[in-house]
């Protein structure tokens, strides 16, 4: 159960938004509320997660603070998507890590490259720090094949299941049926509104961010770190193949197709992360949640930090630094892994859930309309 | 050059101005959170165009929109400043456009486009700030908090407006002056010169910083007047809406749908006499009309999802005894309300999208259409009390938006535009998205005439 406060706030706000309804070209969050004229709390938090912060509507809003009505819709919404992670995580007790989110990622991001150090030192000694990788296998002189990617898979493996449950619980208090969940037209819909980020763009003009402005710059530095993320997602997709089915070894030669992915999503990443980070900064806290922005602070630093040892390690692969950094790395992408289902990425899940479910009434009510 | 107000008229006017050369400072009397006036409140304007668009969903061409007027004004308007509207209004979404004015398409499924209106993206507020964000960009300087408390003018010479800001009286001269600084609705002291102490139970739907002092100002030096002085635009409101600044949400759809009494439990108008849209802007009136101001619409739990949902939730009861006192009515009077007008509603097929033949017979007043007995329950009600929207009183200007003296001259160099002159073209009633129209139409106008006055 999210606390009473954020969703009590949110229906207040709903209650006087629905009588309103100015801001309905924005995006899909105020369509959505027409549909309806109370808001339970599977409303609510689908509503929550429907949106995606362009913060149009608290600029156009007659009745933002300091107007006695005080809306502020997008700082509720945040605050409330906030409780969505927390409750729909798995085990409850990390759950709490959304709450404090830049301490415990930047703790253990600190404590992954120190016990990766430490094996490494343990078992490889000392002298594997200062290698190089010049021949095929040369990483795995410093940490072995098997020691990279098991303990990976095992984290990754356990974050999805963690998202898999988060999802379908979502998506049965908002009142979704299985089937649904079944939809092929649906689930096209939803992926073109989230890869597109469609409503990000606010009414057309792009969202008030940083500040009261219409700027698109918030939307396409998003996209350079979804699709960085996804052409690295690639790369090591394609890395795996090379070794399990044509007997590649790592390292790759620099022009080859899992390298240029790589690199391509690597700098994607790096200057997608950096400029979020840029905006993030000198942004209007207005309409911001504290909570919400620490945590996306936690995600972005992490994500530059992958990226950028990612980078570093490929360019400086020959040399002595090689060692160092390819432990610096694993330990950040440890520290990636594992925070993963405890911080920002669950935005990924809940955001899709809500386009999903917005599909499905879309639909309806296009059904509704024709019919009748 | 000053321009007088931080609403759309005012600052269309300041836009001109500086497009012309001129060195603007415009004096807004609210803090910069609630800039804009009235305007904050706006939705829509209303334009001539030639055909259909990407934000208008057919054509609205001259004929037709001075039919319009003519049918809510009763004729009373000044033909050749309404023709000056009208035409002066053709294709003006560009501009706004032009000047970052976002409009808002045609959504999937649930809202049609309008034909006559277009609809601002987020409302008025949001075009109030991209107005002030073009403005200060192109090099208006704006001034919050400034409180126009006077005007030094003679015989039509505006020399200087005297402004209170921050506690400290200032007069600021200046070559020529744009008043687009609204109507009086806000000053409760004024409206009560007409009203008496029923106007202390009126409710300021807009700004209350439309306290018309401007307008106060330019009458004492001259100006001739336009509009009746004790009208006012005034729908009937949800009765626990703020003093000021309510807004759209106050709005209640749903007196059609049951009765309406009074403090004493009494019927007082018919409820269904026409579509709600012909007949809100009446029930402020009416309202105000009644002992204490205050009225309560009463519906069954058959009509409660008929109307447009509302901010206040409904006041519930299982039973007329209970409503009575939860309204702190006179049960048996509410009762014996309900029970003559239940026996005289006659059998019909409802239906709430059309005028349909659910009515009373024999009743006094009549309930025309969607007459259905107050039965089931539970029973809800909503308080009322009149909302004012606008008053209409102004000043005469003539088609160069220049102010009309008593000496029947123009004022050399003052300027009026919006609120404070729609007067000339509404003498009475109101055409939805018309004011908005006025005050584009005339602050440029206006704008732009003050800006050769300053130049030349």
């Amino acid at each position: 159960m999210p606390s009473p406060e954020p969703l009590a706030e949110a229906e207040r706000l709903m209650t006087i938004c629905n009588a309103c309804r100015y801001c309905e070209g924005f995006c899909a969050v105020f369509p959505a509320m027409e549909r309806r004229r109370s808001f339970l709390e599977g409303d609510l938090i689908y509503l929550a997660n429907l949106c995606h912060d362009c913060r149009g509507c608290y600029y156009a809003c007659q009745y933002a603070p300091p107007h006695e009505f005080g809306v502020n819709l997008p700082r509720t919404f945040a605050e409330l998507r906030l409780e969505t992670y927390e409750d729909y995580s798995w085990p409850r007790l990390l759950g709490g890590l959304f709450r404090r989110n830049g301490v415990a990622i930047g703790a253990l991001l600190a404590f992954c490259v120190i016990l990766v150090l430490v094996l490494v030192l343990t078992f490889q000694g000392p002298t594997a720090l200062s290698s190089a990788a010049r021949e095929p296998g040369d990483f795995y002189t410093v940490v072995p094949y098997v020691a990279m990617v098991a303990p990976a898979a095992a984290i990754l493996l356990f974050g999805i299941g963690v998202f898999v449950s988060g999802f379908l619980r979502f998506w049965r208090s908002s009142g979704g049926r299985f089937r649904d969940l079944l939809d092929p037209q649906a689930h096209l819909r939803a992926s073109r509104d989230a890869l597109a980020l469609k409503y990000a763009k606010g009414g057309g003009d792009g969202c008030n961010y940083p500040d009261e402005g219409f700027s698109h710059a918030r939307r396409w530095l998003h996209q350079l770190v979804v699709y960085g993320f996804l052409l690295d997602l690639a790369s090591t997709t394609l890395a795996a193949i090379y070794q399990h089915f044509l007997h590649r070894i790592a390292p790759y030669p620099y022009l080859s197709a899992p390298v240029v992915l790589g690199t391509v999503g690597g700098v994607g990443l790096l200057v997608g992360t950096a400029g979020l980070l840029y905006l993030k900064f000198g942004a209007d806290d207005r309409p911001a949640d504290g909570k919400t922005r620490a945590m996306d602070v936690a995600f972005l630093i992490l994500l530059f930090l992958t990226s950028l040892t990612g980078l570093l390690l490929v360019g400086l692969r020959a040399t002595s630094m090689m060692g160092s950094l390819l432990v610096v790395h694993l330990g950040v992408v440890a520290g990636l892994f594992i925070t993963l289902p405890y911080g920002k990425m669950a935005h990924v899940v809940y955001r899709y859930a809500a386009l999903l479910r917005n599909a499905l009434e879309e639909a309806h009510d296009k059904a509704a309309s024709t019919s009748g | 050059m000053l321009i007088l107000g931080g609403g759309n008229a005012a600052l269309c006017a300041a836009i001109s101005a500086r497009r012309a050369g001129a060195s603007v400072l415009l004096l807004e009397s609210a803090p910069e959170h609630f800039r804009g006036g009235n305007s904050r409140h706006t939705r829509n304007l209303r334009y001539l165009h030639e055909s259909g668009n990407e934000i208008l969903s057919g054509p609205y061409a001259e004929e037709e929109f001075w039919e319009d007027l003519i049918s809510v004004t009763g004729g009373e308007t000044n033909e050749k400043l309404a023709r000056l509207l009208i035409r002066g209004s053709t294709d003006l979404g560009h501009w706004m456009t032009e000047q970052g004015v976002r409009f808002q398409g045609p959504l999937r499924g649930t809202l049609n486009l309008s034909r006559t209106n277009a609809f601002f993206l987020g409302g008025g507020k949001a075009l109030v700030n991209a107005y002030f964000k073009t403005a200060i960009d192109l090099g208006v300087e704006v001034a919050y908090n400034s409180e126009v408390q006077g005007l030094d003018a003679r015989e039509g010479e505006f020399k200087a407006a005297i402004v209170m800001r921050e506690g400290a009286t200032h007069e600021i001269p200046a070559k020529s002056v744009v008043a687009a600084s609204g109507g009086f609705q806000a000053n409760i002291a004024w409206l009560k010169e007409y009203w008496g102490d029923a106007a202390d139970n009126f409710l300021v739907r807009g700004s209350p910083f439309d306290t018309g002092l401007v307008l106060r100002a330019l009458l004492d030096c001259g100006a001739v007047s336009v509009g009746d002085p004790r009208q006012c635009h005034a729908v009937a409101i949800d009765a626990r809406a703020p003093k000021f600044d309510g807004g759209i949400v106050t709005r209640l759809d749903c007196i059609p749908f049951g009765i309406v009494v009074n403090k004493l439990g009494l019927r007082f108008y018919d409820e269904g006499e026409d579509f709600w849209p012909r007949r809100y802007a009446i029930w402020g009136r009416l309202v105000a009309q009644q002992p204490e101001q205050i009225a309560y619409s009463i519906i069954d739990s058959r009509s409660k999802d008929l109307f447009m949902p509302s901010v206040f939730p409904a006041i519930e009861a299982d039973s007329l005894t209970e409503m009575a006192s939860r309204l702190e009515l006179d049960p048996a009077v509410l009762e014996t309300t309900v029970a003559a007008f239940n026996s005289a509603v006659r059998p019909g097929v409802f239906d709430s999208s059309t005028l349909d033949d659910c009515a009373t017979e024999g009743l006094e007043p009549p309930k025309s259409h969607w007459a259905r007995r107050l039965e089931e329950a539970p029973f809800y009600a909503y308080p009322l009390r009149p909302g004012i929207t606008f008053t209409y009183l102004g000043v005469g200007v003539d088609e160069r938006a220049r102010v009309l003296m008593k000496t029947d001259t123009p004022a050399a160099n003052i300027f009026a535009a919006g609120e404070i002159m729609a007067g000339n073209i509404l003498g009475k009633g109101y055409l939805a998205g018309l004011g908005m129209t006025i005050g584009t139409v005339f602050g440029r106008i206006a704008g732009g005439e003050a800006a050769r006055h300053a130049l030349s």
